[in-house]
């Protein structure tokens, strides 16, 4: 509560200066401001020339937030993650000229609070090859952030393992576990570093016992069933190092606008084999935490090849945002403070009713491969 | 039980198995169908191997588990006998015992339980097999003084790597596959045997399949599982006579003769899998879709080239389904596959319960089905698509020479 005052205070003076000015009020640097609350988003600016625009984040609030600005259609243009309390970060993103929407995700959840955000003056047109690069170059700038937010959350997570804080833990486990989830088919592409990461018991013959069972399973087995991390330590650390590894790696990738494809595709399919089911979180019944991240990460993949998308096929577009919002709608029902609802209270006419939506969508995201292909 | 043993014991019926399908359980005109349709005739029960193995593999199968629930070792001795007899005269297209579905005291259940009347055989063959836990149970007691004749083949099988097991529908202490081209006479045979061994046995688990997914003999087509795909291309068949030697039939003391098959109840996502492109399932599999063809070659039948490369990359990707299963990658293994497809309906999302469900025999499991599912339990993408959901083991007698003969003999006695 005490944030709000300031921050009320702050967004009257920001309205003024918009106000009083011809042009947005820019910091002294040229940077927008942008303050962040727990229940508001004030962007100083509501216009920008085409080019590289910066904006400075504050986070006044109680949450975690998280920055975006988006292009039609969802498409990530630029954001930052992970903003803590009282931090302020930079988000420096190329944009060109178009009609853009800004979003702060107080909690990191959500579609966030929105305004419109408008880029005038040159605007070039690009080629079909140069499309299909910017796609891939839009999501390349979505995993990074991503990663980012994974390295730190993972970090997070891992030290209150260690600490023996398993409340802590407990609380951690599905918000380290929504960076990972967002981009998992990239980290697919890295054989061996995937399983240690986020295997599951039944990938090893020994079941739990396993001593190849490693990775955000094991600790959340152990968080959850054996309420004992006093010798999980290792196990965190080991996460801690494999997550930064497979960072470096997808940094380092090029990907395909192909594998863009599938990988919308694969993630929809993992909310449908392992979500639904309650099997990939079956010890902490945190699936509908990796639920949205999944989606939101196909919901992204699909966002950055929207131009393309756009000019070769128009109608999938339309399908692809009526089962995406048909998607969220089924699954907004389940929200429960910042956070879901677990498994184990969905009764199974819910669990059917989100099936079914995955299932339309997965229908639609399916046929994105073959139009990215032509 | 004692009565409806001498029941199945009498002389009666036997001499039906031959000439029993026109005086059996035919109509006049299911003979006739009979004749004309070689699908419906009777395939030979007796003979040095079981029927169900080598046989052209059949359109439907019912596969029963059954626990044996007597300690009574003449018990167990006296329901196979019974069971043998039973199943010679079913074989053979008639009636599970000699009064029939309707012909006997009308103040007594009929013999047979009826639904195969006027159905010709049908191509029934009924496979018998004894699971581990018949020789000795979990604390390891000896159960019918068999147990220092467990072959050493017939161990449970090592957990793989993603198994999803349910144990209520897994192992069993003896089992009967029941195939046939028509679904009702296959379960007619099982729902008899189980009636049979009421009391001494009780039944554990049983699968319905409704396609069959492998080819036994050259003579047959390959057929599709229900990803659409040809599978098990170079699966043994009757015609590799050598091979059958060296694989399929095992060679020592009771088992002569016979053979140990591995059943896996594989679940298939194929709703994921549906939405899966063209290119992606073809890479999987190794193949090309519609003919079957190993990538890189034009015919079902044509060698897979493993080395090909194109453009620095190989034409059967290193993880490919062909490759992982293939003789050539797992020491020469080799099985003898007779799996079959089914939809048990469908789940609490809506999605079908469908899949295979595998069966394979071989000589050894151990240099069979073992060393494959090792490696594609741990390497196959396919693995994204399916789950193995059920698991057992059996060693499957040699067959019942004679009319004196019965299942498990040479083990009995």
């Amino acid at each position: 509560m005490r944030h709000l005052a300031p921050a009320a205070a702050a967004a009257a003076a920001l309205a003024m200066l918009a106000a009083c000015s011809e042009k947005p009020a820019d910091s002294a640097d040229g940077a927008i401001d942008v303050l962040a609350t727990d229940d508001s988003c004030e962007v100083a600016a509501a216009e920008a020339d085409a080019g590289t625009v910066t904006f400075t984040i504050k986070n006044e609030g109680s949450k975690v937030t998280e920055f975006y600005v988006y292009a039609e259609g969802n498409r990530v243009m630029g954001e930052v993650e992970n903003i803590t309390p009282g931090l302020t970060r930079e988000l420096i993103v190329e944009l060109p000229a178009d009609s853009y929407e800004t979003a702060c995700k107080p909690g990191m959840i959500g579609d966030g609070i929105r305004a419109d955000f408008t880029v005038t003056g040159e605007s070039e047109s690009l080629s079909d090859d140069e499309a299909l690069q910017e796609a891939v170059d839009s999501y390349q700038r979505y995993v990074e952030s991503q990663s980012a937010g994974l390295v730190e959350q993972t970090q997070l997570f891992a030290d209150a393992v260690k600490a023996g804080d398993i409340q802590g833990a407990k609380a951690l486990f599905p918000v380290a576990r929504t960076y990972w989830e967002r981009i998992e088919p990239v980290a697919e592409i890295f054989g061996d570093l995937d399983p240690r990461i986020d295997a599951r018991e039944d990938d090893y013959p020994e079941g739990p016992a396993d001593p190849a069972f490693t990775g955000f399973h094991k600790l959340e087995y152990d968080l959850w069933i054996t309420g004992d991390v006093s010798a999980s330590g290792p196990i965190a650390d080991q996460l801690v190092a494999d997550v930064a590894e497979i960072v470096e790696l997808a940094a380092a990738e090029e990907l395909s606008p192909l594998q863009l494809a599938n990988g919308a595709k694969a993630l929809l399919d993992e909310i449908a084999s392992f979500k639904i089911t309650g099997e990939e979180d079956r010890y902490s019944h945190t699936d509908l935490w990796d639920f949205a991240a999944n989606l939101e990460g196909s919901e992204a993949a699909i966002a950055s090849m929207r131009p393309v998308l756009d000019e070769r096929d128009p109608d999938l577009v339309a399908a692809l945002d009526e089962e995406f919002a048909n998607a969220w709608a089924a699954l907004e029902q389940h929200r429960d403070g910042d956070g879901w609802r677990f498994h184990d209270e969905l009764a199974p006419e819910e669990l059917q009713a989100l099936s079914d939506a995955v299932n339309a969508l997965g229908e639609q995201v399916s046929k994105v491969a073959a139009v990215v292909a032509e | 039980m004692k009565r409806r043993h001498a029941i199945g014991l009498g002389t009666a019926g036997l001499a039906a198995a031959g000439a029993g399908y026109a005086a059996g359980r035919f109509w006049p005109e299911a003979a006739a169908t009979a004749a004309q349709d070689p699908a419906a005739t009777a395939v030979e029960f007796y003979g040095a191997h079981q029927a169900g193995i080598l046989t052209p593999a059949q359109d439907r199968l019912h596969f029963a588990a059954f626990d044996v629930i007597t300690a009574d070792r003449d018990e167990l001795v006296a329901m196979l006998q019974a069971w043998t007899v039973a199943a010679a005269r079913m074989c053979g297209g008639d009636y599970a015992g000699p009064g029939g579905a309707a012909g006997g005291d009308y103040y007594a259940p009929p013999d047979d339980t009826g639904e195969a009347q006027g159905l010709p055989p049908s191509g029934l063959t009924l496979t018998v097999g004894f699971g581990p836990t018949l020789f000795t149970d979990a604390d390891g007691t000896d159960r019918f003084a068999i147990a220092d004749r467990r072959p050493d083949a017939l161990q449970e099988l090592p957990p793989f790597a993603l198994d999803n097991l349910d144990p209520a529908r897994s192992g069993g202490d003896l089992c009967v596959q029941a195939c046939a081209n028509d679904p009702q006479v296959a379960v007619h045979a099982v729902r008899n045997l189980a009636r049979i061994g009421f009391g001494t046995v009780a039944m554990r688990w049983s699968q319905l399949g409704f396609g069959r997914t492998s080819s036994t003999s050259t003579a047959q087509a390959t057929p599709r599982n229900l990803m659409g795909f040809k599978d098990g291309t170079a699966n043994l068949k009757a015609e590799d006579e050598d091979l059958l030697e060296a694989h399929l039939w095992a060679d020592e003391g009771w088992m002569a003769g016979g053979s140990y098959l591995v059943t896996r109840r594989i679940r298939m996502r194929i709703e994921i899998w549906d939405r899966t492109n063209l290119a992606e399932q073809e890479q999987i599999f190794g193949r090309d879709k519609s003919e079957g063809a190993p990538l890189g070659a034009t015919s079902e039948f044509d060698e897979p080239d493993f080395e090909a490369e194109s453009e620095g990359q190989p034409v059967i990707a290193a993880d490919a389904h062909i490759r992982l299963a293939h003789p050539t990658t797992n020491g020469d293994a080799r099985i003898l596959r007779r799996g079959y497809s089914f939809v048990d309906g469908s789940d609490e999302l809506g999605r079908l319960d469908a899949g295979l469900f595998f069966i394979a025999y071989q000589r050894d499991p151990e240099t069979g089905f073992i060393p494959v599912q090792r490696s594609l339990s741990e390497n196959d993408p396919l693995n994204e698509y399916i789950e193995h959901t059920s698991s057992a083991i059996f060693a499957c007698p040699p067959g019942v020479q004679d009319e004196d003969d019965w299942w498990g003999r040479a083990l009995f006695t």
